[in-house]
């Protein structure tokens, strides 16, 4: 649907995207990922035709945006950053405009109007004018917008900054929901936010892509080692004896619990593996009673500080030959 | 296009923008009658627009200081630029609704020389021929405030430019009467004048070679043809200032010329500035 290839936008001597290449797969939620500063904007004011490139080309359905930009925008639905709204108009007026402006033939135009106000719940305020709207109805009234003329593609940068905490949610239930019918792009600094909405993620950093999974295998990947945490009834070294033995642990730190008679173990497995089962049953077999037992994996939250640190001059692009086994 | 132009018209009359350009106008055109027409018995409609030439050192930055300074700041203009339409296309659409709120006033003032006659004899052909010379320079006029509502994001500073502009465009004539008529003189004005686009170039375009180029080409062709055909020179920057003077074409319309080289001197500016202005926002893509 969409092909990024060998992207580069440089402003002066900065480089805000640097030899980006990424693929969008039509009837998915992509969530771009990075700090504030990754070229998340860029890269999605480029593919919008807002903005050109220094070098490389973006395709939208087969269509150069630089090329053959008419065909290629009229597939694409953009709210910018900041909802590019008329404040002076009513939310119908300037939904009338846009899909004149885009080219809706005038019989579908009540059609696709009714629609994308009700996708995004804003039939009740469509005769106010936009400046006395709350932030999540402007917000709203931008995603609005860019479903009309019925896009493939339907990008949106940071959909819910700016928000409360129910529009939030509000946001993104609409999002899920235009998942159904378009491609949806977005973009976000929050890793919640993005785990919640999106089927695939691609964590920018610096300009680079630096990863681009599905959130569950993106947390496998870069889980260098599990760690299993046990609370066992039992002193330090029957807790040794009887766990340190189990295949494949690495390393074994023990601790006194918080109460008496208790002992608090880390059992480290590298390549990670589920070790519950096995704990399980050596224990029982040991009769060492366990009273918690916690898998920690590296969260999503690791994995994206790990790609985006500083330090990091080279993360993992092609993850595919460091494929774990599910345990 | 016609989106973008409806849009843009129907914008005029959500603020006082367009109701205040529309009142006052013909307003200004009743007190200049009234003054030259009816009390001092003058039968030519043309005086008054002449006249009231003056109006548009306020009335063209007022009518053109918002149409893209505006949407730069409110940041509508990602919505224009991610549309599926050309920029030539928008700037077009804009210009248009601009110039239709222009032309509503002068069809009000078509009225007046038809109330005139009831009094006297008018000469219609002349009024009407200055109408459309006083028309068509409105509209080269607000063709440049949009240009320069282009080059910038705030629109108290598009005004304010606007406002320069125009009272420069207006004086340019009598000011170029202070150069003397030797050719000398002329060489020396055009030389600075060279030296002035030079800079002008260097800071639109940012590119010091360019710049210099521009200078330097321009002085040489001037010294150049100064040392071969000087007598050539003499009186010539006057000559040149009137050309393209903005208002002083409107001039020969007043006094009873339709002059076809005045319209097409119009139209081409308004083209050049709707091409400077198309350029000026394609070059937002590619900073």
């Amino acid at each position: 649907m969409i092909e990024i290839d060998h992207l580069t936008k440089r402003y002066g001597s900065h480089t805000a995207v640097s030899d980006l290449c990424l693929t969008v797969e039509p009837g998915q939620i992509y969530g771009f990922l990075g700090p504030n500063g990754a070229g998340k904007s860029t890269t999605m004011n480029i593919m919008t035709g807002c903005l050109a490139a220094t070098e490389g080309t973006v395709r939208i359905g087969g269509h150069d945006i630089f090329e053959e930009p008419a065909q290629a925008k009229a597939l694409i639905g953009y709210l910018p950053e900041q909802p590019p709204l008329y404040l002076d108009m009513t939310p119908l007026e300037y939904l009338c405009f846009v899909a004149q402006a885009k080219g809706v033939r005038r019989e579908e135009r009540q059609r696709q109007l009714e629609r994308a106000m009700e996708v995004t719940q804003i039939g009740s305020v469509q005769h106010r004018l936009m400046k006395n709207l709350s932030k999540g109805y402007k917000q709203r009234v931008g995603i609005a917008q860019a479903l009309l003329g019925d896009p493939r593609v339907v990008i949106l940068d940071e959909p819910t900054v700016g928000l409360d905490p129910i529009q939030i949610i509000e946001i993104r239930d609409l999002i899920r929901e235009l998942g159904k019918e378009h491609t949806v792009i977005l973009s976000s600094h929050i890793l919640s936010e993005v785990r919640a909405v999106c089927q695939q993620i691609m964590i920018l950093s610096k300009g680079r892509l630096v990863a681009s999974d599905t959130p569950d295998n993106l947390e496998k990947l870069f889980a260098g080692t599990a760690t299993l945490e046990l609370t066992v009834k039992g002193d330090e070294a029957r807790a040794r004896t009887v766990l340190g033995v189990l295949p494949g642990v690495t390393a074994l730190t023990c601790r006194p619990g918080e109460e008496a008679g208790r002992t608090a173990v880390s059992l480290e497995t590298d390549p990670p593996a589920d070790l519950s089962e096995a704990a399980f049953r050596a224990c029982a077999a040991a009769d060492l009673p366990i009273l918690r037992m916690d898998m920690r994996r590296a969260s999503l939250e690791e994995v994206f500080l790990e790609l985006t640190a500083d330090d990091q001059p080279q993360a993992p692009e092609a993850p595919a030959e460091e494929e774990v086994e599910e345990p | 296009m016609s989106a973008i132009y409806q849009r843009e018209l129907r914008s005029y009359f959500h603020g006082m923008t367009g109701y205040v350009f529309i009142a006052f106008l013909p307003l200004f055109a009743g007190i200049y009658t009234m003054f030259y027409n009816l009390s001092s018995g003058y039968p030519n409609f043309e005086y008054v627009l002449q006249a009231m030439t003056i109006i548009f050192l306020i009335a063209i930055p007022i009518l053109t200081m918002r149409v893209i300074a505006e949407e730069r700041r409110q940041k509508t203009d990602q919505l224009l630029y991610a549309l599926p339409v050309g920029m030539t296309g928008v700037v077009l659409g804009k210009y248009l609704a601009m110039v239709t709120v222009v032309a509503i006033p002068c069809g009000v003032m078509a009225f007046y020389p038809l109330l005139l006659s009831t009094f006297g004899t008018v000469s219609f052909p002349t009024a009407y021929g200055a109408l459309a010379g006083f028309f068509l320079l409105s509209a080269a006029l607000a063709a440049i405030g949009l240009l320069i509502s282009s080059l910038t994001e705030n629109q108290a500073v598009a005004a304010g430019l606007c406002f320069v502009v125009m009272l420069l465009l207006f004086f340019m004539s009598d000011l170029s009467s202070f150069v003397p008529s030797s050719a000398g003189a002329s060489l020396g004005a055009l030389l600075l004048t060279v030296l002035v686009l030079a800079v002008l170039v260097r800071v639109f375009t940012k590119s010091t070679p360019a710049a210099v180029l521009t200078g330097l080409v321009g002085e040489a062709v001037l010294l150049v043809t100064y040392l071969t055909a000087g007598d050539a020179f003499s009186g010539l920057f006057g000559r040149i200032v009137d050309g393209l003077s903005v208002f002083a074409r409107f001039n020969t319309f007043v006094d009873g010329l339709f002059d076809w080289t005045a319209i097409l001197y119009y139209l081409s500016l308004i083209a050049v500035a709707l091409f400077l202005a198309v350029q000026s926002m394609e070059k937002r893509r590619w900073s």
